[in-house]
């Protein structure tokens, strides 16, 4: 018989360094964790319940077997937060995972449906202190430590925009998106006023964070805190952040909200969202809410690609250089 | 026409943008880990040639354009259009000033070139990167003077001026560049 291996090419996409790289640098994290007292821990990849987040959409698989008289659905984990913050409720202290996440309709120069998360959690930190935690462990696996700045939401769209994000209506950021030369302000129907500010943060403010540097952008519009502490004010900020190396979004974290019904509240939110946008309606994850409302602790969480972390440090232009095998050839 | 969405993006995509048929180079998927994805795309506009850069929605659709390339036969020039015939189907297809552009100075009657037709109409008009054309005028020089520093003008049979060699004589076949409008050697007879 012939092989059938026509078109077919086998070979991985990353070179033999580095995929060495990729084994040092998680090694150098797990030290890192090892060293500050952080517990190394694993979660389901599969579960009933899916992320809400009307940004994010999950893989759907099917269950058929002992157990369940019907198909059952399953999801593919987006990122393992909801399950670790049930470890964190259970009185697990500090502690992190390294594992694989799934995210449908994503692919690109910097994404690929399938990659390397690294979670973790911190009881009794605030986003502050957490931002300090990220800073550390990026500069103890870089081959030079980098400079860390801090930056409000405020500051960046102030510095690089000259607009007020949190009190800028829909209309003066499609305005300013013109201003800035983006043709297709004018034109482009984005759903809300959050689609604009990321149109503009990632045309016109990413690509200028991280020169040289570890960006922190922190204290989001209050719309944009996923799961995020709402801290009271005039405007209420979410008590999030981001870290970008070289424009490249690197990390998410959160001071964490700890308040089931608000939780509730936002998986709804979210739910009602995505019937508006037409997108799949999931079931929101009823174990997550059981266990923040018998009391989460207060904590600060953040996640990390690695994929990219790798990237930076060894100067890949595309994700797929650090993928032995991207879903376009897997 | 069918429509594309941006899952369908990739380089060489043809696709109607402001009533103008145009063609992606470049594709980029841009994200927030939590929130709105986009297609930043730099496009050219095959009618005009300009690139420019524009921004679609992830999961917005465009207008696929009716657009094709293929090799054609160039006939003659009647003083407006420039015709060409299917080598194959003897169908023939004239194109216009715009359409041909600079390629007018390597055109040459019988040489085959790539013609892209919107619509059936021909938009643009693609010589091959080397052509062979013969010279029609060039100062005599100076016989025996190989050194090639300098050179000088000669004009081929189609018009275009090229600097050549001293050693060049009118009549010699050329192979030129089109890409550069450069010499690169005499052609072999």
């Amino acid at each position: 018989m012939e092989l059938d291996t026509h078109h077919t090419s086998w070979q991985p996409t990353a070179s033999l360094e580095m995929i060495r790289s990729r084994a040092q640098l998680l090694a150098r994290i797990r030290d890192y964790f090892e060293r500050t007292g952080v517990l190394e821990v694993e979660t389901p990849a599969c579960s009933s319940y899916a992320t809400t987040d009307p940004a994010i959409e999950s893989f759907q698989l099917t269950y058929t077997g002992p157990g369940f008289p019907t198909p059952h659905p399953l999801y593919l984990h987006t990122s393992p937060e909801f399950p670790m913050k049930r470890l964190l409720a259970a009185g697990s202290g500090a502690i992190y995972q390294i594992c694989k996440v799934f995210r449908n309709g994503e692919l690109g120069r910097q994404h690929n449906p399938e990659f390397t998360l690294l979670e973790w959690y911190r009881p009794g930190f605030n986003h502050h202190q957490l931002m300090e935690d990220v800073a550390a462990l990026i500069n103890s696996v870089l081959p030079e430590t980098r400079e860390i700045e801090y930056l409000s939401y405020l500051e960046i769209f102030n510095q690089h925009l000259s607009i007020n994000p949190h009190q800028a209506t829909q209309t003066e950021l499609q305005q300013c998106a013109k201003q800035h030369g983006i043709a297709d302000a004018e034109r482009l129907n984005l759903p809300t006023k959050d689609a604009w500010l990321d149109l503009l943060l990632t045309h016109r403010i990413e690509s200028q964070l991280g020169r040289n540097r570890l960006s922190f952008v922190y204290d989001y519009p209050a719309s944009q805190a996923s799961l995020a502490k709402i801290r009271p004010g005039s405007p209420p900020l979410a008590e999030r952040f981001e870290l970008y190396m070289e424009g490249m979004e690197l990390a998410n974290g959160f001071h964490e909200l700890t308040q089931a019904n608000e939780q509730q509240q936002r998986f709804n939110q979210d739910l009602k969202q995505r019937e508006n946008q037409g997108q799949a309606i999931v079931p929101m994850d009823k174990n997550l809410l059981a266990a923040i409302n018998s009391g989460l602790p207060d904590c600060a969480g953040v996640a990390l690609g690695i994929d990219r972390l790798l990237m930076q440090i060894t100067q890949a232009t595309d994700i797929d250089q650090t993928l032995s095998f991207p879903t376009s050839s897997a | 026409m069918a429509n594309y969405s941006t899952s369908e993006f990739k380089g060489g995509l043809k696709f109607m943008l402001d009533g103008d048929p145009c063609s992606i180079i470049e594709n980029e998927f841009v994200k927030p880990g939590k929130g709105q994805a986009f297609n930043r795309v730099k496009i050219r506009n095959l009618k005009n040639g300009r690139v420019i850069e524009r921004t679609f929605k992830s999961g917005e659709s465009v207008e696929a354009a009716d657009v094709v390339e293929s090799n054609y036969q160039y006939l003659y020039n009647d003083g407006e259009f420039w015709h060409f015939m299917d080598p194959d189907t003897y169908e023939q297809v004239s194109a216009d000033a715009t359409a041909v552009g600079e390629s007018t100075k390597w055109l040459k009657e019988q040489d085959i070139c790539t013609v892209t037709l919107w619509d059936g109409t021909p938009i643009i008009v693609e010589v091959p990167n080397f052509v062979i054309l013969t010279v029609t005028d060039t100062d005599p020089g100076l016989k025996g003077d190989t050194s090639g520093g300098g050179g000088k003008p000669a004009t081929l049979e189609t018009g275009a001026v090229v600097r050549v060699p001293l050693f060049i004589q009118i009549g010699e076949a050329l192979k030129v560049d089109t890409r550069t409008g450069e010499y690169v050697s005499r052609a072999g007879k």
